[in-house]
């Protein structure tokens, strides 16, 4: 089920939240909407859900305008960032919550919660109470519950926001997998650039309540529209006045067409990638990031002679950097 | 030093049972050996009059009243001042907490004030339409549920502010209906706070004696509660009568604590 926002806007009082934003998500695709904190990303998300009403603009799920339909009729599955389990309820009550406020008959109940509970791993946990468990294992009930009411579209916002690193990884690629599984039109709110490239399909990159760019990870990451997208997006560094990656500059002990001479000033090691910061004659600086093999293969030392050059502007690489992607 | 921190504690801890045993300890013991004195069933006759019997049910029936009064509507204010941001807010909480400040006495000559059936504001207009607030039942609760009106609000105002509302909009996104989100949602989560407010707002009313005996007129075997009947049997130089009284009184209050105390452990823990 496709959802497509139209042009939405929100003020909160005299504070803009959102303004006139617009982007599609394709049936059974998985969006990630990325932005600094703030920026007005949960904003859009809760205009999907109907959580809020936008002041202007439209959203149709599959087709049909809801933009005036209640939250409850919706059908959309919504987990919050903080998971808001119901305190008073077992892990098996909470995702039957949706399914008994249908009044859907009781075998059918037992089934999709047993379904759904083997689906996200917590089989073994049902009688267990939201206080007793673990952050993730919370983060898999919200799944469960937002899910068993068979949601026509599924809405996240920032669901490993709360998660210490370890966790999070782990539960990045079980949430693509599951999304694969099941198929769900999927929506997910994140301010971490390495998330969203990892899990979505299309990234819609949102700063102070405006939509800067929608594509695929690579298209953002590749061919940013603006400064600020390619500067949230990755690693950047200043070279001839323009921002570009790290990765994309290249360095040489010889003098070469374009390049720009430097002298190094740090040397960081990053584990299987080298961060080299050169500073030139002008006073600027900008830091190249290489694969340690070619680091070691150019033998560079603080206090050397090298010359820089962009990637796009050199067709013969000497000493390429490795991309993030 | 330590023993000197043993010294201070235990010290601490005999003044403090001095205090309040002194203050509360002994009076109530006294009332306790005065009532028990004669002997139980000399006690049982003194409060089984007529009298004694008709004050016991009223009390009961105008606590019913005005505890159901305040636990829906105490409820309901409680969710205006948690979930809703609105001009009036502060005065709406400034009258909620006045009854704590006012004394029963001035509760009890504004509802006569204002219902009194000759000059009254409101009172003329229900007196003609036979409804008769002063010196009758309506009256009592009026007084009851005025003086006894914060307790619920109070303590149900921040468990809403705690909870937050995510918990209501997950059901809501999962196809809960505002009533449904009430009683499986926000009533289970309010439970321990509200029966301790529920507790309390009984305990108050049981025990409230001036704002009742302003409206009631203490009208024997009519509009006469407890409290009243421990008063008229006192000034009536009856003092079997408001010995047994007072004890029943107590025991009602010991039971009503006793409830209080399970319900703030429960809340505590739940919490």
């Amino acid at each position: 089920m496709s959802i497509v926002v139209e042009s939405i806007s929100k003020r909160f009082g005299s504070v803009v939240a959102i303004e006139d934003i617009s982007f599609e998500v394709p049936a059974g695709s998985l969006m990630a909407l990325l932005g600094p904190s703030g920026g007005g990303k949960s904003t859009v998300l809760r205009v999907i859900a109907g959580l809020e009403v936008p002041d202007s603009g439209q959203v149709h799920i599959d087709g049909e305008d809801v933009t005036h339909v209640p939250a409850r009729s919706r059908g959309v599955g919504f987990c919050f960032q903080h998971y808001a389990p119901f305190r008073h309820m077992t892990v098996w009550e909470n995702v039957a919550f949706g399914l008994k406020v249908r009044h859907r008959p009781k075998p059918e109940i037992n089934e999709r919660v047993n379904e759904l509970l083997d689906l996200v791993r917590l089989s073994g946990l049902s009688t267990r109470y939201p206080a007793q468990l673990s952050g993730g294992q919370r983060q898999r009930m919200a799944l469960a519950r937002a899910l068993a009411v068979e949601p026509r579209v599924l809405l996240l916002d920032e669901p490993f926001g709360a998660l210490d690193a370890q966790v999070r990884r782990e539960l990045r690629s079980w949430l693509r997998e599951l999304h694969d599984e099941v198929q769900v039109t999927t929506v997910l709110v994140t301010h971490d650039q390495e998330e969203a490239m990892e899990v979505a399909d299309q990234i819609a990159v949102i700063s102070e309540g405006r939509l800067e760019q929608v594509g695929t990870p690579s298209e953002c990451y590749d061919h940013p529209v603006n400064e600020f997208v390619l500067r949230f997006l990755g690693p950047a560094t200043r070279h001839d006045d323009t921002w570009v990656r790290p990765h994309d500059l290249l360095l040489s002990r010889e003098p070469e067409p374009g390049a720009r001479p430097g002298v190094v000033e740090r040397v960081v090691q990053l584990g299987f990638e080298v961060r080299v910061e050169v500073v030139y004659g002008d006073g600027t600086d900008s830091y190249v990031q290489l694969a340690r093999r070619a680091f070691d293969d150019l033998g560079l030392r603080i206090g050397d002679d090298v010359f820089v050059v962009h990637a796009a502007s050199q067709p013969a690489p000497t000493a390429r950097g490795v991309g993030h992607l | 030093m330590r023993s000197e921190g043993r010294l201070f504690r235990s010290s601490l801890r005999l003044f403090g049972a001095l205090y309040v045993g002194l203050l509360v300890g002994l009076p109530v013991g006294s009332v306790v050996y005065r009532a028990l004195a004669p002997g139980i069933p000399s006690a049982w006759r003194a409060v089984t009059t007529p009298a004694g019997v008709h004050a016991l049910v009223l009390t009961l029936e105008e606590t019913a009243v005005a505890v159901a009064l305040n636990t829906v509507f105490g409820v309901g204010i409680a969710l205006v001042l948690a979930r809703h941001r609105f001009p009036g807010a502060s005065v709406l909480e400034m009258l909620v907490d006045l009854p704590l400040s006012i004394s029963p006495v001035v509760v009890g000559l504004a509802i006569l004030l204002c219902y009194s059936s000759t000059e009254g504001w409101l009172g003329p207009w229900l007196a003609t339409h036979g409804v008769h607030v002063l010196f009758a039942f309506p009256g009592i609760v009026m007084a009851s549920a005025f003086v006894s009106l914060p307790y619920v609000v109070r303590e149900v105002t921040p468990v809403l502010v705690e909870l937050g509302d995510e918990q209501e909009q997950a059901a809501s996104t999962l196809g809960a209906g505002p009533w449904t989100v009430f009683w499986r949602i926000t009533l289970p989560s309010i439970r321990w706070g509200l029966a301790y407010g529920v507790l309390l707002t009984t305990a108050r009313i049981l025990g409230e004696f001036g704002a009742i005996s302003v409206v009631s007129g203490d009208i024997i075997g009519h509009t006469q509660t407890l409290t009243q009947f421990v008063d008229t049997d006192l000034t009536n130089f009856d003092p079997a009568g408001a010995y047994a009284g007072a004890l029943l009184l107590g025991l009602i209050s010991m039971m009503v604590l006793t409830a209080l105390s399970f319900s703030r452990s429960k809340e505590k823990r739940s919490i």
